[in-house]
């Protein structure tokens, strides 16, 4: 299988959350995710970005049916898993794990590094007794660490080691791909560097797919074959990681490129910046039309009146914004 | 240039249970009037620390044990509390790392800046809610008069650190000391934060301690910068001398641990190995003696001392001794 094959597609995907807004209050509905499309081939790592709230974590949580989709489909490796009961989703659940933004509050405190580690290989029957304690060494091995801490809990280590423990609990049950939810973000920079490269060692190593959230634009571009940047639930474009940083096409991509800050004394003197105004509007009551708009400096009355589309770009290229078409 | 903060020789300790945890070492640097300095490090190298004992902020079990701190010919140490009080929100405007945590959630946003204006400025109620939208609106809030009467948790992240931003300089203080003002921020809000710090800086003049661990922030805003590690201050200089002639190899490695968004072809990154030391029963020499690719015999034994390597260039290392070996930074 080269790496052409589509491990994982969504194909319109929609998550809604209900809120309960007390005994008489009107039902408010939160449009997380909205029209989600994309696949990500097998051994490539797709990146998405955004701003806090824009669905990111939402789309990485449902396409391993954490939750369930509203609308849409989600096909993993050529079968069709949007209305899979919870039953039948467990032999894929194998195949399938996330690792979570925070080191600090994604491990139970209760279990030791051993257990943690092996919990998941106990959980799918696939080793026991003593084999699990050699697994789980075998395991912390493979993601730096010291089998001797196996015993330890996780309170004794630090937050790079801990993220280390939740790779290495991820990659017991063998995946093919792995949800990465900012993994990184909570780390020092010295020690975001170490946890990156074992991810890209993992990878070559074992053949795994990711799904890679972040915000940090720099890192992401450099561990991504190719990046999606959402907005307010939309994916607004999607494209080749080289490409996407030397040709940003949606004027919300050039905002978010912008406003990186470059560590170089030079060039942050000269640097001419595309300053958002205000805030991200509420996923409740989204804009009509383009859900950019309100802060679109380029906005034509046809961007409050229809929602623009996808459109191909460029080979592996597509943005959705009404200057493209 | 003059001067607006003094710092020398401070050492700030926390004496716990388990024994005396050096959170800052001996460390020494000067903010001129008008400048921008950045304070860059790990978590846990001391930044917080360092900010607090110039606030005389620290709490039981920290204290300040040795050094000075002389802000505006005024040495802030042995200040009393009185005294001190003044000097805090007036002269020297603080922001914190979590905005929410330092809001108060049962006040309206306008009551609380305006709190603080009556408390340090001679205003009556309409003057000072005069100033409060003045305020907002500087630090470029849209509708100031209608955010006065909402409260904390109505305002967005990047709108409650403006607020904050707002509230730290409605007294015009002489120098601001930014904790982190960014790091809980999208990188959106991020950039509209430091054009208005840069703002403030050229339009008012106001001096900036900026603590961060993102090096391009600090190549941004901040003229000098300090680095620091495990308490310690191992380089200090200009802005351009620490980004393009880095002389410690923690510094080396904090730059090399970046990734390059112009590169076209990926590179591995190079990580600094191992983990940051516990400052509680810290081993004699070089803090950073186990991590560090150069280290020599000496390292492990005598902590080396800061030399002087241009005008304002100082590092702590002992490759900088005329004896040791020469060593090149890679990449
Ligand atoms: N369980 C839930 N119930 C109700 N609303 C939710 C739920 N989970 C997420 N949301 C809302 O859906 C939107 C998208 O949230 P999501 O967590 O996917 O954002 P994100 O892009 O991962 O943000 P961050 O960068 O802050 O992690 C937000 O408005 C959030 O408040
Ligand atoms: N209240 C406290 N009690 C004991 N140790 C503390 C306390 N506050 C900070 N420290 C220690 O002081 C050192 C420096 O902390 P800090 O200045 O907060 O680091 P940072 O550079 O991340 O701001 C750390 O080792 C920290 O654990
Ligand atoms: S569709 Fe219109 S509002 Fe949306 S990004 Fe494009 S120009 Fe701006
Ligand atoms: S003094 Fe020695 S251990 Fe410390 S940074 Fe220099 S070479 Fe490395
Ligand atoms: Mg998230
Ligand atoms: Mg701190």
């Amino acid at each position: 299988m080269g790496k052409d094959h589509i491990l994982l597609k969504t194909d319109g995907l929609v998550k809604h959350f209900e809120l309960n807004q007390g005994f008489f209050g009107r039902k408010a509905i939160v449009q997380a995710v909205d029209d989600v499309s994309f696949h990500i081939c097998r051994g490539e790592t797709l990146g998405l970005v955004g701003e806090s709230g824009c669905g990111k974590t939402t789309v990485g949580r449902t396409v391993i049916k954490l939750y369930e989709p509203t609308a849409g489909k989600i096909v993993f490796d050529g079968q069709d898993i949007t209305g899979l009961k919870e039953k039948e989703m467990l032999a894929l659940r194998k195949r399938m794990q996330i690792i979570f933004q925070d080191p600090y509050a994604s491990l139970n405190a209760r279990m030791t590094v051993g257990d943690i580690v092996s919990e998941p290989l106990d959980i799918h029957g696939l080793a026991r007794g003593p084999k699990l304690r050699e697994q789980a060494m075998e395991l912390l091995q493979k993601v730096g660490m010291s089998p001797d801490h196996i015993n330890r809990y996780p309170h004794e280590f630090s937050g790079g080691q801990r993220q280390r423990i939740g790779i290495a609990r991820a990659l017991a049950v063998n995946p093919d791909f792995i949800v990465c939810d900012e993994p990184i973000s909570a780390l020092d920079v010295s020690i975001q560097a170490q946890v990156v490269n074992l991810l890209e060692d993992l990878q070559h190593e074992m053949g795994l797919t990711y799904l890679f959230i972040a915000h940090d634009l720099s890192m992401v571009k450099h561990i991504s074959n190719r990046i999606g940047v959402m907005y307010l639930g939309k994916l607004v474009e999607l494209a080749e990681s080289s490409e996407l940083y030397k040709r940003p096409l949606h004027p919300y991509t050039r905002a978010l490129l912008s406003a990186i800050p470059v560590p170089d004394p030079d060039i942050a003197e000269h640097k001419q910046r595309v300053i958002l105004k205000g805030d991200v509007p509420s996923p409740i009551n989204p804009p009509a039309g383009c859900r950019f708009r309100t802060r679109c400096q380029y906005a034509l009355d046809i961007c409050s009146q229809l929602n623009p589309e996808m459109v191909q770009v460029g080979a592996q290229h597509m943005v959705a914004c009404h200057l493209m078409t | 240039m003059k001067n607006i903060l003094e710092v020398k020789n401070l050492s700030t300790s926390f004496f716990t249970h388990a024994g005396e945890v050096k959170a800052v070492k001996d460390i020494s640097f000067n903010v001129g009037i008008g400048e921008a300095i950045g304070i860059v490090g790990e978590s846990g190298s001391g930044k917080s620390v360092t900010s607090l004992s110039i606030m005389n902020l620290l709490s039981f079990p920290g204290k300040v044990i040795n050094g000075s701190v002389c802000f505006a010919g005024t040495e802030l140490t042995n200040l009393k509390e009185k005294k001190m009080q003044l000097v805090r929100g007036n002269e020297i405007g603080m922001i914190f790392q979590d905005p929410m945590t330092s809001l108060n959630p049962v006040y309206t946003v306008g009551n609380q800046i305006m709190e603080s204006l009556l408390r340090h400025q001679k205003l009556n109620r309409g003057e000072a809610r005069k100033k409060a939208i003045e305020m907002l609106s500087l630090v470029g809030i849209p509708g100031p008069e209608n955010r006065l009467n909402q409260y904390p948790h109505e305002f967005s992240g990047g709108m409650r650190q403006r607020v904050m931003i707002a509230m730290a300089l409605c007294c015009k203080p002489k120098l601001l000391i930014a904790d982190e003002p960014t790091t809980a921020l999208d990188v959106t809000i991020q950039a509209q934060i430091i054009e208005l710090l840069k703002d403030l800086k050229d339009k008012i003049n106001t001096s900036i301690i900026l603590i961060t661990h993102d090096l391009g922030v600090v190549a941004e805003l901040c003229s000098r910068v300090i680095v620091m590690y495990a308490g310690s201050v191992v380089e200090k200089g200009t802005t351009r001398d620490v980004f393009y002639n880095p002389r410690h190899p923690y510094t080396w490695g904090l730059l090399k641990s970046i990734p390059i968004v112009n590169a076209d072809h990926k590179e591995r990154l190079i990580p600094i190995d191992g983990q940051p030391p516990d400052l509680l029963n810290t081993p004699p020499g070089c803090p950073f003696c186990p991590r560090c690719d150069h280290a020599m015999q000496i390292c492990a034994q005598t902590q080396p001392p800061l030399s002087q390597l241009g005008e304002q260039h100082l590092a702590a290392c002992w490759l900088l001794h005329p004896g040791a070996p020469r060593v090149e930074r890679g990449r």
